[in-house]
Formats: C-alpha cells, structure tokens, sequence
C-alpha cells in the first residue's frame, strides 16, 4: 500500500512522515516519530494510555488515523514539562503518589491537562467523570483525584 | 487502503463515485478505527468527510436546527441554543464513549454506523429528526429511524453521504431526554436506551410524544404505542405503567455479554418512565 | 537468611528519619514526563516484528499446520510452530505462588496436539512489519478437528465431561484412578474433630457460592524483545515480576544454559500476579533463534484477554456451626478452582486461606484443582483466597446476623491471633486481626446513618505474605553517593520503599541512593516481585546490604585509625569512635571514606544474599456502603474504608496506594468482571469495552487505615501489604448489598442482571 507524505506538529515541532494509511497517530507517534510516552492499553479507545491533544482536543491518539494528523497540532505527554520545571499536575502527581506503575499516567496528565485548561475550578465530580475514558488499575484512582483537584487549586492561585 | 480527505462535498461524491471496491465515508473514525484494529473491516478507500465546512456548521432558522452531520459531542455539547432546544439529542450525543471519544464521535457517523445501541439514534428518531442525504442523483430527506436497518446495516448507498441532521422547530412547551442503562457510569455500550420528546399543553397534558428505543432490537425502534400512552396524560403513575409495559412489549432483544432479554425487557420500561419525567419536566419547564 | 540478624529497633523505640516517611519516588519523574520505558518502548536496529496466529477453538485436534504460503510472502523472515520446540519432561516448578510444570508450559505457549481454549497459539511469525506479519498469518493453514468443550468447573468434573487431556489422573485420591478425568489434584487440610465442633454448634449455615474468572485488568499488554546471537547467547527485554523466573523458563524452553540469557526487566505497567509467567518471551526468542534479527512481540488487548493468565472462576461450598453466643465451632469448605488448560490453580492457597482469620479448633477443608476449557491460570493477587474467603465471609455475616451480633464482634470474639492454630500448619506469631477489627469499630464510617435503599458491609481477609530467595547489591560511589542494585521489579513504588530502608540504615539523606532494578547478569537469583515479598524480603536484603556496607566503612576506618573494629560505631552517616576510649579521632563521613576508598583497599561496597524467611501475615478489614437501584439493580458504591495490618508501613503513600488499589479491584471483581463464554466456548468480552474494569466515575474516595503492628522478622515490622488487599472487598459488597437488600446473594459478580433477579425472586 502506498505511503503518503504527513507534515505535521507535534509539541511545536515540525515532523514530515510517510504513512502507512492504515496506521493510526499512535503507531506513528511511537513508531516513527520515537515519542513512546503515549502508550497502547488497548488500541480501541477504551483505556485512554494514549491520549493526545489534537487542535485543543482531547483524544485518544489510537482513534485517529497517522495521516489526520496532516497540518495539525499535536499536543502528548512529552510536551507537558517546561525544561526541567514540571507541569503542577505532573508535580502534584508526584506528590500525591498518584501513580504505581505509571503506564496510564501520560493519558491521564494530557487528559487532566485538557480538563483544567477547560474548566480550571472542577468538582471531584467533574474530575472523575473527565477522567473516565483513563482507565488505571493499580491505584483506585483515589490519589489521583486528589491530585488533579490540588494541581487545580495551585494553577487557580498562580 | 487509500485515504482521501476532500474539502469539498462534489469532491467527496466524485470519490465514492468513482471508488473501486469498498468506500467507506470516515467521520469521526471511533467504530471504524475499531473495527481497523480488530481486521473486522478492510476497505479499499476511506473517504474523510471531516473537512468539509457544510458538514461541519450548525444553522438555525426559526427555530428549526441544522446540524452538520460531523459535528462532535464536544461541539454540540459547547452549543447553547441546541442544548436548550434539543437537551435529549445532546445528551444522547454526549454520552457516547469517554471525553476522548467525544473529541472525535459525530452525530452522523453514530447514525451511520448504525449499532442497535447507538446512543444518539433513539434521541433523535423521537426528535423526528430529518437526516439530510446527498447522493449522485442529488439530495433527498430520510427519516433518521429510517437510516438504519440492521446492525451495522444503513438504507444508504455507498455513494451517498449525510450531509446533516435537521430538527423541527416546536412550540415553548416541548421538551425532550434520553437515558441509557449501563453497567457502570460511563464508557459502556447502552444495554437499553430511550429518547422521549413531547409537547405539552398548558395545563400540562401531553399533547404530542415521540419514543425511541435503542438496544432492544436489530436496530433502534420508533415506538408509536409508546407514544400513545403519554398523550392526553399528565405522566401520571397509570400513564407510566401503561408507557413502561407498552416499551416492554415493543423489546425483542437478545441474551448477550451486556445483558438478558428479561433485564433488557424490564428496564427497557423502568428507563422509559425515567426519560418521560425529565421530557415532561423540561416541557412544562 | 541469617536468622541471627539482630532485630534492631521497632517503630516506636527510635526516631525514624525516613522509614514511614512519603519521600520522593526515584522512577517518579520518568513516569509523569513519559520517559520511562516500558515493554512496548525497547526497540532494536534490524528489528522484525512477531506475531501469533491463535485457535479460533475451544477444544479441537490439530491435524496438520501448512504454513509454506506464510513463508513464502515477501518480508517474511521466519515462521514457528510446535515443531520448533522441543517437548520437556514432567516437571514442576514453582511459578509465584503455583506450581507450573515444563511438559504443559511448553503446551501452553504452543500448542501441540490439541489447542485447549480460544486464544491458544498455534504458530507465530517475524517479518518486517506488523502489518506483513499479519497478512502471513491468514496464509497460514491449520487444520483442525474440533472437539467437544467444558467452561464451568462443576460441568468439568462430571462424568462424562469433554476431556481436556487422557494422561490426566486425580492425585489425592485412594485408590488412584484409573480412569483419567479433568480434576488433577485433590487436597485436604484437616484439624481437630469436625463432626463433634458441628454437633456442638446451636447455628449451623451451609452455603454454595459462585464466581466468574476474572483478568488482573493490567493496562500494559504483554511485550517483550529479543535478540539471539549467532554465538548462542541472547538478550531478552520484557515487561515481567521476575526476570530471573523468566529467565529460567525461556532458557528450558528454547533449550539454552541459563548464563546465555540476559534478562532486562522493563517498567512494568501493572502485573498483580499475571506477569509472572512467560507466554510471549520463548516465541520471541525462537524467532529470533531463525532468524538473528531481534524480534519484538507485544500482545493486543484482545490476547491479553484470551491468552494470558487470568484467575480461577470457583465454586465452593462452605459450613460453619456456632454457639447462639457467637462462638465458632466447626468450619468446613469444598473448593473447586479452574486451572484452565492445565493443572496448577490456586486452590491450595484458597484452602489455607479460607479459615485462617479464626481461631477455630475444627477445620476441613477440600481443594479440587479441575482443567476446563480456558487459557491456564496465572496468579491474581493472593492467589486463590479472595475466592474462598468470599465465601467464608458471606456465611460469617449472615451467622452474626442470625444471632443479632454485631459482625465486627462476632469477628472479634473468634480473631485469630498470637498462639492460634492454623488448620494449614503453623501457629501465628503476632498479628494484627484483633487491631484491625478495633480499629474498624472505631471508625467515624461505621457510624455514619444509611439511607433508603442503602446498606453496609464488612468483610475480613487473610493473606499469609511471603519471603524468599533475594540478593542486592549497594556500591558506595567515589563521590560518596550509593547506588543500590536489586533485582525485584518495582510494580508500585518498592525503590522508594528500598531507598528509604538503606537511608534509615546508613544514616545520609534518601536522596543520595540510586536504586537501579538489574538485569539477570548483574545479580544472584531474585525471586519475583510477588506475594507481597518485596517491601519485607527485598528490604530485608537492603538492610542487610547496607548493614554490611556499614560494617566495610568501620573496618577502612579502622585500618586508618589503627584501631579495633568494635572501636569504630556508626552513627548519623560517619564513622566514630565508639567511646573517648578508643582514642581522639574527628568522625568521618560517609563522603570521606568514599574519597580515599582506593588508599584503604579499594571499592567499597555492601552485599546481601539471602532466602527472607519470616513474612508476617496480613490481615484487613473493608468495610463498605452501597446504594442499589431496586429497578435496574444498579450498584453504587457510596463510601469505601480500607483497614489493614501493615505491620510498618516504609512508605505511607504507596501503602494507602496498595489498599485504594486492591479494594477498586475487590468493587470490579463483586460488581461487574467476568469472562463472558459463548456456546462455542470463546471469549465474547476480550476488551476493555465489555469487560468492565472499575472507572474514576464509579468510585468514591476509598479511605484507608493503617495499622501496624510490627512483624518481627523485620527490623522495622514489615510485613507486606499488596494482596490482603483484594481479599475483604469481595465479601465486604456482597453483605453490603445483602443489607441493602434484605436478602442474600451467593455469585458473583452482582452485576446489574443478577442483582435485578435476586430482587425479583425474593419478592415473589
């Protein structure tokens, strides 16, 4: 099958690719352009691992065709530091221990980041429906409820 | 495969035209990425009909609404006047798959995709919502319980694309809603699902009533008897028995891995009652 | 382990700098920045990519495999099948907490003459690409010849059952059989006089429960990358909780020496007991055995479903006799586990389990360990207890209410606790049954009114923790920071738990150790990060390294100072002298022994190598409330408290971590999970979509409890914590919704059907 020729943005940098048609933005974040920190759970949209900001919305990257991504702006998880200063959610997470494993903690700080740019004052309520396309299975989502209400907190005050 | 995304809708039309093999119209892409992944589907084209700007605008005449058949739960979810005019359609729209989903899953294409357990689908047939169909012969109005057939299965031809989805205007005491059962609290697929729209007169008794019923079937149901039970009623308990036994009755659904047919069945009638008295509530406002 | 290892201090008799303190996680900023690499992100130069062609049958015969079409695509480089490894012997070894044996594992990730459940490999290729690798699948031709299938455990062990394999004969048995059948193994544990304890009881209670086979739900599919050289060696890199079982597995199954095999362990995204088996790794490596390409495997979601190792579904059948003053007199449980495919359930840690939280002088128990139809079980997290503690607990509740005793009381009044005879063997040492249970008396939850339709419930369990073989290293660098070496996987956050260990020991700030998880060629033999050993035997090691460490810095110290090792103490992270006997010496930090390392005998360094003998056992406590829908049967969980022993939690977050994380698994397994089967015997739920894991959106917060009442085989009362967890929630639902509900529900999952039913049968 023949390729085509993808120009796109990911985290402000420019990337040209030849993509496989079938390939979804997931395969070709990690396969071609190496940013692996978006992870496969599942493929089918289900888990949100993979979750990216595509022009200011949230999706799951898995659920997107490689070649959509021509002449749009990706946001993913490698994206959300600034230098060594780190977002206040990846902070807070940190600080709340609100990961064990750490394979659904990209998915849900991009989905977390997108929620909080939207509505920057979220009830738990709000929270935990947002982040119900994350699925995590080690911590009960308890801590990380926490974080992203206190992560919130600290971006209000900012 | 070959991916198209034409700007244009003639542009689109001449592709499905002239496709050899299978085409099919990507829209949101939240199925057919699915079925991509699962090798349930191998197309020869894929027709992206995302960047075309009719399909994409949402227009209000008189209180009637157009809505571009790719527009996302997010989008119409962000639109206040439909909220307010059509809560039920928007709910339905929105309560498909997770806040990523939404990011991506149409109103066209979940009518396309044509799944007994569409959310949108039973949302809109009470609506009595016209699906706005061009194909190479031109343009022609479906009724959107008309669109689909069979599961996965549309009366659309593979050269033909939903352009948009267009919703009556109707009088201030109108109101419509749409509930689903699911296991959990969200990211499930509707074991069963209601829309109910109605108007109201002012003393409060339904004057007119619409019922969709997804989940049930081999497709979502138009449900005239429903509909009968609510009319002249004021909701009260007696209606609701009736509403929830006439919905019962409608059911022919199937044992599977979301549900019974004695469930799908009970709370078929238990949704019903629950859709009703939000329709009602929101139409005598 | 050297049992002489002085027990230094508890929790209460020394001030703690880091031990129970939240430190920073070492791994922590790798993980919020997307950097840490887990099975799926390894990728080698020439890298061919493999895939599996699995059964689309339960149970069928293989006639034949063509796989010359596949072999013949372009890009195609190699093609396996079960010709392509070479049959083993019957032998079992110990795989987590089960026993797994070559003859079927060689079986299970190949099949040989029959495939044996949906899902099961056939024949796997390496090509160029995934998408190539999947179009040679299709051209591969097996022919089968399909066979009547089992699923339930109860339909398998009756006579006439389809046969899983004709070798198969019941152990356990007198007279052995001699007719083969698909129940493996019979078990019995036995203590006191069972009929007299009935005949003593007022209430007796005898109840069947029911549960479905659930998955461990973990979000990182299996994935691994391998590279054969042509001088016979290999590196294999994959997700696992134990690259040294790992290791000894692929290098049986390949056939290779085990020096030849380097493991590396990735970050492992989630494993609760499911990553501690092989099933992609051998493939991979006999791939890349044809071909000296490196190959990478990673399973879809949907064979993570059908071909990895998911928990027994169960059926057991419980009795308990009691005085009308709450006393337990008489226990007695039959457990039916399914072992899927091959033998090897959790059955027998299920039947130790079932009654160990009382002290009860009659106890029988019956294990059954049956095959059906279904990919071969691998552990789940307490492997085996959380489904004959169910039980127990359920018919616990509804003894206590049947007297009108309080259910906190009633357990109370029979805890086990120091001095209790076990019916599996031992007598405990001290444990924490009796705290927790106080401590969930005193709880402001247990207080808290319900509302209509509202109920609340508790539910105990007990989970034995273990130890094992385990070695660390802990170099002391030139520039006086230290680099701690251990082979355990960390699945939750064990290097800060190890950090903060070998700080406490060595007296300097957490900050200044590297913890590092090695590779098979860097240490000793570690056992798995499983069975709740890790914080309590890996820790153990840690201090025993650091100790040792310790003890190397006073002897270059005492070389310089020319005075008697005894002479130099170590204290707040400098060596001294032990008193103004030993002379008139400035001390010497940790920084400066480093720097002159080379002058007094070179790199310093502290070892440990030991087999952690003494786990303390872990008792918990949940207690819950639950709205039910009475239409729909809709559950919703309102408020969930998690009270649980400890013993010492070495770092507070990743315990509560450990118990919130349990206990949402414990919401998922009552109310929704389940293998759904069709009449053909196949997987109808293989994905996230339909085989519902809990969601943020379903859950409140989960509260939890620590109480710690020291182990003391550990120097600072660990215990272990990551399984007693799952155990109470099962039990803790089920009584909630009884009490919502006025009625008894004895399967699970309560899922909205099942509890609508209920509702519907009891009013009749």
């Amino acid at each position: 099958m023949a390729k085509q020729h993808v120009t796109t943005t990911v985290n402000n940098d420019e990337f040209e690719f030849l993509c496989e048609p079938k390939a979804s933005m997931l395969d070709v974040l990690r396969d071609e352009l190496n940013l692996t920190g978006s992870k496969e759970g599942c493929a089918t949209g289900d888990c949100g691992a993979c979750s990216v900001v595509m022009d200011g919305r949230l999706v799951c990257s898995c659920l997107v065709l490689g070649v959509e991504m021509e002449g749009k702006s990706i946001e993913t998880i490698e994206g959300m530091a600034d230098g060594e200063k780190l977002h206040p959610l990846q902070q807070q997470f940190l600080d709340h221990a609100a990961l064990q494993c750490g394979i659904c903690t990209p998915g849900v700080l991009v989905a977390a980041k997108a929620l909080l740019e939207k509505n920057p004052d979220p009830t738990e309520t709000e929270v935990r429906y947002w982040l119900a396309g994350n699925l995590c299975r080690c911590t009960g989502y308890d801590k990380i409820i926490r974080a992203v209400m206190d992560a919130a907190k600290e971006m209000r005050a900012a | 495969m070959q991916y198209e995304a034409p700007q244009t809708l003639d542009a689109a039309l001449s592709l499905l035209a002239g496709a050899t093999g299978q085409a099919r119209i990507l829209a949101g892409g939240t199925d057919i990425m699915v079925q991509l992944h699962m090798d349930t589907t191998d197309p020869d084209m894929l027709v992206d009909i995302k960047n075309i700007s009719e399909l994409r605008a949402i227009t209000e005449t008189d209180g009637a609404f157009t809505i571009g058949a790719v527009t996302t739960g997010a989008e119409l979810g962000e639109n206040e006047a439909v909220k307010k005019m059509w809560p039920g359609v928007v709910e339905g729209l929105e309560l498909i798959g997770s806040t990523q989903v939404q990011g991506r899953a149409t109103i066209g294409g979940n009518l396309c995709n044509a799944s007994p357990a569409a959310d949108v689908i039973p949302a809109l047939i009470a609506a009595n919502a016209i699906t706005n169909v061009v194909g190479p012969n031109g343009s022609r109005e479906v009724a959107a319980e008309d669109i689909p057939v069979g599961p996965g299965k549309t009366s659309l031809a593979q050269d033909e694309i939903v352009v948009s989805i267009s919703f009556p205007a109707r009088g201030a005491r109108a109101g419509d809603a749409y509930l689903r059962f699911i296991p959990r609290t969200e990211m499930d697929i509707a074991v069963v699902g209601v829309g109910i729209s109605l108007e109201v007169d002012e003393a409060g008794v339904c004057t007119q009533a619409r019922v969709g019923l997804g989940a049930v079937a081999e497709k979502a149901l138009l449900v005239p008897e429903a509909a009968a039970t609510l009319i002249g009623t004021s909701l009260d308990d007696a209606a609701m028995e009736k509403l929830a036994a006439a919905i019962s009755a409608a059911c022919r659904p199937i044992n599977d891995r979301r549900g019974t047919i004695e469930f799908r069945t009970d709370v078929a009638g238990v949704m019903a009652r629950r859709t009703a008295k939000i329709a009602y509530d929101r139409a005598v406002g | 382990m050297d049992n002489s290892m002085d027990v230094g201090y508890s929790a209460d008799d020394k001030e703690l700098k880091f031990v129970g303190k939240r430190t920073n996680r070492p791994d922590g900023v790798d993980k919020v920045t997307g950097r840490a690499r887990f099975g799926a992100d390894a990728r080698l130069p020439g890298m061919l990519y493999g895939k599996i062609l699995r059964s689309p049958h339960a149970h069928a015969r293989i006639i034949s495999i063509d796989t010359s079409k596949a072999e013949a695509l372009s890009g195609v480089k190699a093609v396996v099948t079960r010709d392509d490894f070479e049959d083993r012997d019957s032998e079992f070894v110990p795989a987590g907490e089960m026993m797994v044996n070559y003859r079927d594992m060689v079986r299970n990730i190949m099949a040989r003459e029959k495939v044996l459940y949906d899902g099961h490999a056939v024949a796997a290729v390496a090509a160029t690409s995934v998408t190539i690798a999947k179009q040679a699948l299709k051209l591969i031709d097996v022919q089968y010849e399909v066979l009547p299938h089992v699923i339930d455990v109860v339909e398998a062990m009756a006579p006439g059952a389809p046969l899983l394999h004709d070798d198969l004969f019941t152990d356990g048995v007198e007279p052995k059989p001699t007719k083969p059948s698909n129940v493996a193994k019979r078990l019995e544990f036995n203590m006191g006089d069972i009929a007299s304890g009935f005949a003593e009881a007022d209430e007796i209670l005898e109840k069947t429960f029911d549960t479905k086979p659930v998955h461990q739900g973990y979000i990182e599919p299996h994935s691994c990358l391998a590279s054969f050289s042509e001088n016979g060696s290999a590196e294999l890199w994959c997700s696992t909780q134990g690259q040294y079982l790992v290791r000894a597995h692929c290098s049986k199954l390949v056939g290779m020496e085990i020096s030849k095999l380097r493991v590396t362990p990735s970050e492992i995204g989630g494993g609760f007991g499911g990553k501690t088996v092989v099933f992609i790794e051998p493939i991979a490596l006999a791939l890349s055995k044809k071909t000296y390409r490196p190959i990478k495997i990673t399973m879809t979601r949907d064979e993570v479903f059908r071909s990895s190792g998911p928990t027994s579904g169960g059926n057991v059948r419980v009795k308990v006799g009691i005085t009308k003053d709450g006393k337990i007199m008489a226990c007695e449980a039959e457990l039916k586990y399914q072992a899927g495919a091959f033998q090897g359930s959790s059955v027998q840690p299920g039947c130790m389990c079932a009654f160990a939280p009382y002290d009860v002088a009659n106890v029988n128990v019956i294990g059954w360990d049956v095959l059906s139809n279904r990919p071969k079980v691998a552990a789940y997290r307490a492997p085996g207890a959380p489904i004959s503690e169910y039980a127990v607990e359920c018919v616990i509740d509804e003894l206590a209410e049947r007297i009108g005793m309080d259910p906190v009381d009633f357990r109370l009044k029979n805890a086990a606790k120091e001095g209790t005879q076990t019916a599996y063997g031992p007598k405990f040492g001290p444990v924490g049954f009796v705290e927790v249970l106080e401590a969930t008396k005193a709880l402001d939850h247990y207080k808290i009114p319900l509302g209509p339709n509202q109920g609340r419930g508790i539910g105990s369990g007990f989970w034995f923790n273990i130890g094992g073989e385990t070695c660390v290293n802990l170099n002391v660098n030139e520039d006086g920071t230290l680099t701690l070496i251990t082979g355990s996987p960390d699945i939750g956050g064990s290097r800060a738990s190890m950090c903060n260990m070998a700080a406490e020991e060595l007296g300097i700030d957490v900050g200044l150790i590297n913890p590092i998880i090695a590779d098979t060629s860097v240490l000793g033999f570690n056992f798995l990060s499983a069975g709740s050993r890790t914080t309590f035997a890996c820790g153990l090691a840690t201090i025993e390294a650091a100790r040792n460490a310790i003890e190397n810095m006073r002897k270059r110290v005492a070389q310089l100072w020319d005075i008697p090792l005894d002479a130099v103490v170590w204290e707040d992270g400098a060596a001294r002298p032990a008193s103004s006997n030993a002379g008139e010496f400035e001390p010497m930090t940790l920084p400066e022994i480093a720097k002159i390392a080379p002058k007094t005998g070179g790199p310093i360094a502290g070892h440990a190598e030991i087999n952690a003998q003494g786990a303390g056992p872990g008792f918990g406590t949940h207690m819950v409330d639950v709205e039910v829908d009475k239409e729909t049967g809709h559950v919703k969980v309102l408020r969930y408290t998690v009270i649980q022993d400890a013993g010492k939690a070495i770092h507070p977050s990743f315990v509560e971590g450990q118990y919130q994380g349990g206990a949402v698994q414990c919401i998922g397994w009552a109310l929704n999970e389940e293998y759904v089967y069709g009449e053909d015997g196949r997987l109808q739920n293989s994905g996230f979509l339909d085989y519902r894991i809990p969601l943020a959106s379903d859950l409140p917060m989960i509260d939890t409890k620590i109480v710690e009442v020291p182990n003391p085989n550990h120097p600072y009362g660990v215990r272990g914590v990551g399984e007693t967890p799952i155990i109470p929630g099962l039990a803790a639902m089920s009584n909630a919704i009884s009490n919502a509900l006025g009625l008894r529900m004895s399967e699970l999952p309560m899922s909205p059907p099942k509890v609508l039913k209920a509702i519907k049968e009891a009013s009749v």
